[in-house]
């Protein structure tokens, strides 16, 4: 019987993910390793391997198909001696197959982790008029429990569920209410555009981030001089570097949560989790929106390594091709925003991290020293903290040791 | 366990009592029936089924007096009124027979007496003739017919359903008090075999509970076809004579006085809540009925009430259904849904025959629904046409905001057959998208009430 390909999981929180395009045609030969298709999900595009020999025999899913169950079989792959005509079977033995089936698909970069709520490509029994409901409510019907016969979902069911936040919102999946111009003669013209499974996520973690995290912030102004001048000196020596002031923030901010700990740190709702690693994450924005890839261990590299680190990720995540653990987890969060010459900035903190550090342009501004006026070149961060998991104190002593850091930056080279 | 002791006793052989009787044994419990007249109860042998085999006779004497427009010929067309009682009382005696028969298959044990609370978990049967114990008792004795002051049946002149089942004499003229499903369905019987009928109903409108078009739709073809109906009408006094009776009627502020053979009432049901036992126990009587919460319990623990007993609406299939309920829940399923009130049809067999489910128009309104209503007739479907039955209509209401279908009214040939379409879409919650893909056959009746839905909608295709 051919075997089925299924939607890969390749992340631990995936539930779906957009089929972007195959790689592979029907009839095309497949060997284990293969790239079969780019799989979108809600953070990057990843290529999808074949972990099986075999012929392409039937594509299920097409190219660009939208928010695809993980496990939800896309492809069907002919083993050696199978024609065609062997394709029919598995589809009417979908149901017999599919709890063995994961194991046979998963891709090397897959943890076969999926969320048993979404046990993937399972239908939802519902009502029609409780889909419809739903629908209208923006209630996804995969989060209700149905009440009747054999667990179907019903009118009463969807009427108890939850309403999402935001009302009208369509499902995942249900037809997009097309966009009409009710009164286009008043309102302004516009165009829509279809959000991206990224800009949901985006939308989600970052609403659920303001709306639930007691965020304050502080602010506090490092003076740039030394910084700047041990940054040409270092990047005249060297041609496979060119440090940024935003590696020496990095350096700085994973050097002063070595001395801060408890600023490296998480709130759950049994316990502040303090990470045992400084791994750093650093917004990079890329045409789809914003993504935080993750330098690991970033106490223990120098700026050199920093700096190619950053570069590379920032690469990959312009072209959508992080990988999940190059995106996920991380502690700590660097947001800056100087190269655009803002000056100063609130950050949205990214959970479930305690704290987020939002930096500004280093610019020359007038400062008093030793009692008269001068210039120097100033750089204000400002650091939103999450107060449950750090006081102000906390907050304050960690930005104290990462403005000494960042003025004196050799104490950074130790 | 010894002989007389059961998991479950049903008080009652009715249609809510025998069918939880055998659902409880499927289930593995021990159960007993105690029944103090037939098995069946009224449904099957003084209601539902015996109204059914008159109506049918009743129905084959209209069409064959209408042969002729049908390029047909009969003469000497007649009727036999014992051979007709007869009949229904032959169809009533085998389907007694097949739920003793049931009932033996299914190892449910039967006492004949009147069953009567005697204690906590204990029935006496008759006077004392057996003694039983069970876990649970289900009452399930059902109701009679309501007889108001003055106009209480005597059986000669007065009729009650009873008598008015098995005539001696076809009244030549008949007064009919009550134009619920029960009078409506005796005076179009008497009708259809010439008698002459009046009917006097206290409401503003026959069949009160149906939807107000089809009231008024069946109105009009009762009329037609002969019948008297005076309407926000109450019987003041009967005075009976030898072989006749003189009744005064008031309505609208005005009195008439009709002289006829005999008269039917039927005007409502009570409870049978007497010699049940109940006087030392926690249930509870609200106006001759037993107040049960959605799982049928009543306020006394083991004691359970279903069926007509247990209020209305006062159908077999409620009590049936009720019955099922009742005892899955008691043998601890965890599947067991109570019963949507809503999702109950109502049939009247009538000519022509009323059926629905759901709320009525002026229901729904009242509810605060914005509604849609679609309506077709009789007369713009094919096989009604050619059946010789255009007389009819088809009633959909949709709630506007949801597309919930929240009731359908029918009237006409063949409704009570084809009300379950409506009724299976409602029990699915189905909204008007399903009925509209659903491909009807073509050429029935039921395509009506795929183009009502269609017209609810504005699209109708063949008015």
């Amino acid at each position: 019987m051919p075997i089925q390909i299924l939607m890969p999981a390749l992340s631990p929180t995936m539930s779906e993910g957009n089929l972007a395009r195959w790689l592979k045609k029907e009839g095309d030969p497949v060997k284990s390793g293969d790239i079969l298709a780019e799989i979108e999900t809600d953070k990057a595009t990843m290529e999808f391997e074949a972990t099986d020999e075999g012929t392409l025999g039937k594509i299920l899913v097409p190219d660009g198909s939208q928010g695809v169950k993980v496990n939800q079989p896309i492809a069907l792959l002919l083993e050696e001696g199978e024609d065609a005509a062997s394709l029919a079977a598995p589809l009417a033995a979908k149901a017999a197959l599919a709890p063995a089936a994961p194991a046979v698909a998963a891709s090397a970069a897959a943890p076969p982790v999926v969320p048993p709520a979404v046990s993937a490509g399972d239908r939802v029994f519902a009502s029609p008029l409780a889909r419809r409901l739903a629908r209208e409510a923006g209630v996804d019907l995969t989060s209700v429990k149905g009440s009747g016969p054999h667990g179907r979902i019903v009118r009463a069911d969807v009427e108890k569920a939850p309403s999402p936040p935001k009302a009208a919102s369509p499902t995942p999946g249900a037809p997009a209410p097309k966009p009409v111009p009710a009164v286009p003669d008043i309102g302004p013209a516009y165009t829509e555009q279809p959000l991206s499974s990224m800009r949901k996520v985006i939308a989600r973690r970052l609403t659920e981030a303001k709306q639930t995290v007691p965020h304050f912030y502080l602010t506090i102004d490092c003076r740039l001089d030394k910084l700047m001048a041990l940054r040409a000196d270092l990047n005249g020596r060297g041609d496979d570097y060119k440090l940024s002031v935003n590696d020496f923030v990095i350096r700085a901010v994973a050097l002063a949560l070595r001395k801060v700990p408890a600023a490296n740190a998480s709130f759950t709702e049994t316990a502040i989790r303090l990470y045992s690693e400084v791994d750093v994450s650093v917004a990079v924005a890329t045409p789809n929106g914003l993504i935080t890839p993750v330098i690991r261990h970033a106490d223990h590299k120098g700026l050199a390594a920093l700096s190619n680190e950053m570069k590379s990720l920032a690469g990959k995540a312009r072209d959508g091709k992080l990988k999940p653990e190059e995106y996920q987890g991380g502690g700590f969060t660097i947001s800056n925003l100087g190269m655009y010459g803002i000056r100063e900035f609130s950050a949205i903190i990214n959970p479930p991290q305690g704290c987020i550090l939002a930096v500004g342009a280093g610019e020359q501004r007038p400062v008093v020293v030793d009692g008269a006026l001068a210039v120097a070149t100033m750089m204000s961060c400002t650091l939103s903290v999450d107060h449950r998991v750090v006081d102000g104190a906390i907050g304050a002593e960690f930005l104290a040791a990462f403005k000494k850091l960042i003025e004196e930056p050799l104490t950074m080279l130790l | 366990m010894s002989d007389n002791t059961f998991d479950i006793i049903v008080i009652g052989g009715g249609p809510g009592g025998y069918v939880a009787a055998i659902r409880a044994s499927q289930l593995g419990l021990k159960t007993a029936v105690v029944e103090r007249e037939h098995l069946g109860g009224i449904c099957l042998n003084w209601g539902c089924i015996p109204t059914k085999a008159l109506l049918r006779s009743a129905e084959v004497y209209r069409n064959m007096q209408h042969a002729g427009s049908y390029g047909l010929s009969a003469s000497g067309i007649g009727f036999d009124l014992a051979k007709v009682v007869a009949r229904s009382r032959g169809v009533s005696a085998q389907l007694q027979a097949g739920v003793k028969h049931l009932l033996k298959k299914n190892k449910v044990t039967v006492f004949e007496g009147q069953g009567r609370l005697a204690g906590k978990g204990k029935v006496t049967v008759g006077d004392g003739k057996a003694q039983l114990s069970g876990k649970h008792i289900i009452l399930a004795t059902g109701a009679r017919a309501r007889n108001l002051p003055g106009l209480e049946a005597d059986g000669k002149l007065v009729w009650s359903y009873k008598e008015a089942m098995v005539p001696d004499v076809m009244p030549k003229r008949l007064l009919v008090i009550g134009s619920g499903a029960i009078g409506i369905e005796f005076a179009s019987f008497y009708n259809a075999l010439g008698s002459d009928v009046t009917v006097v109903e206290v409401m503003e409108r026959v069949l009160p509970v149906e939807d107000e078009e089809i009231s008024a739709f069946a109105r009009k073809s009762f009329e037609k076809q002969g019948m008297k109906i005076i309407t926000g009408a109450s019987v003041k006094s009967l005075a009976k004579g030898k072989d006749e009776v003189t009744v005064t009627i008031e309505a609208a502020g005005k009195t008439q006085e009709v002289t006829v053979d005999r008269v039917i009432s039927a005007v409502g049901i009570v409870g049978n809540v007497e010699n049940l036992g109940l006087e030392n126990t926690k249930v509870v009587v609200e106006k001759t009925h037993v107040v049960v919460n959605q799982w049928l319990e009543t306020g006394e623990p083991g004691v359970y009430a279903i069926g007509d007993l247990a209020g209305a609406p006062w159908l077999a299939h409620k009590a049936s259904h009720e019955g099922v309920i009742c005892v899955e829940k008691i043998a601890g399923r965890n599947d067991v849904h109570p019963l949507n009130i809503r999702n109950i049809p109502g049939c009247t067999y009538c000519h022509p025959q009323v059926a629905s489910v759901g709320l009525t128009e002026a229901k729904a309104k009242e509810k605060g629904y914005q509604v849609k209503v679609g309506r077709f007739p009789f007369m713009g479907n094919g096989k009604a046409i050619a059946l010789g039955e255009t007389e009819g209509m088809v009633k959909t209401v949709f709630d506007a905001k949801t597309g919930e279908l929240l009731g359908a009214h029918m009237i006409g040939a063949e409704v009570t057959e084809l009300i379950q379409g409506y009724m299976v879409a409602k029990t699915l919650e189905t909204t008007e998208v399903e009925l509209m893909h659903a491909v009807f056959p073509h050429p029935t009746l039921s395509e009506m009430m795929h183009e009502s839905v269609l017209d609810a909608y504005g699209h109708a295709i063949h008015f």
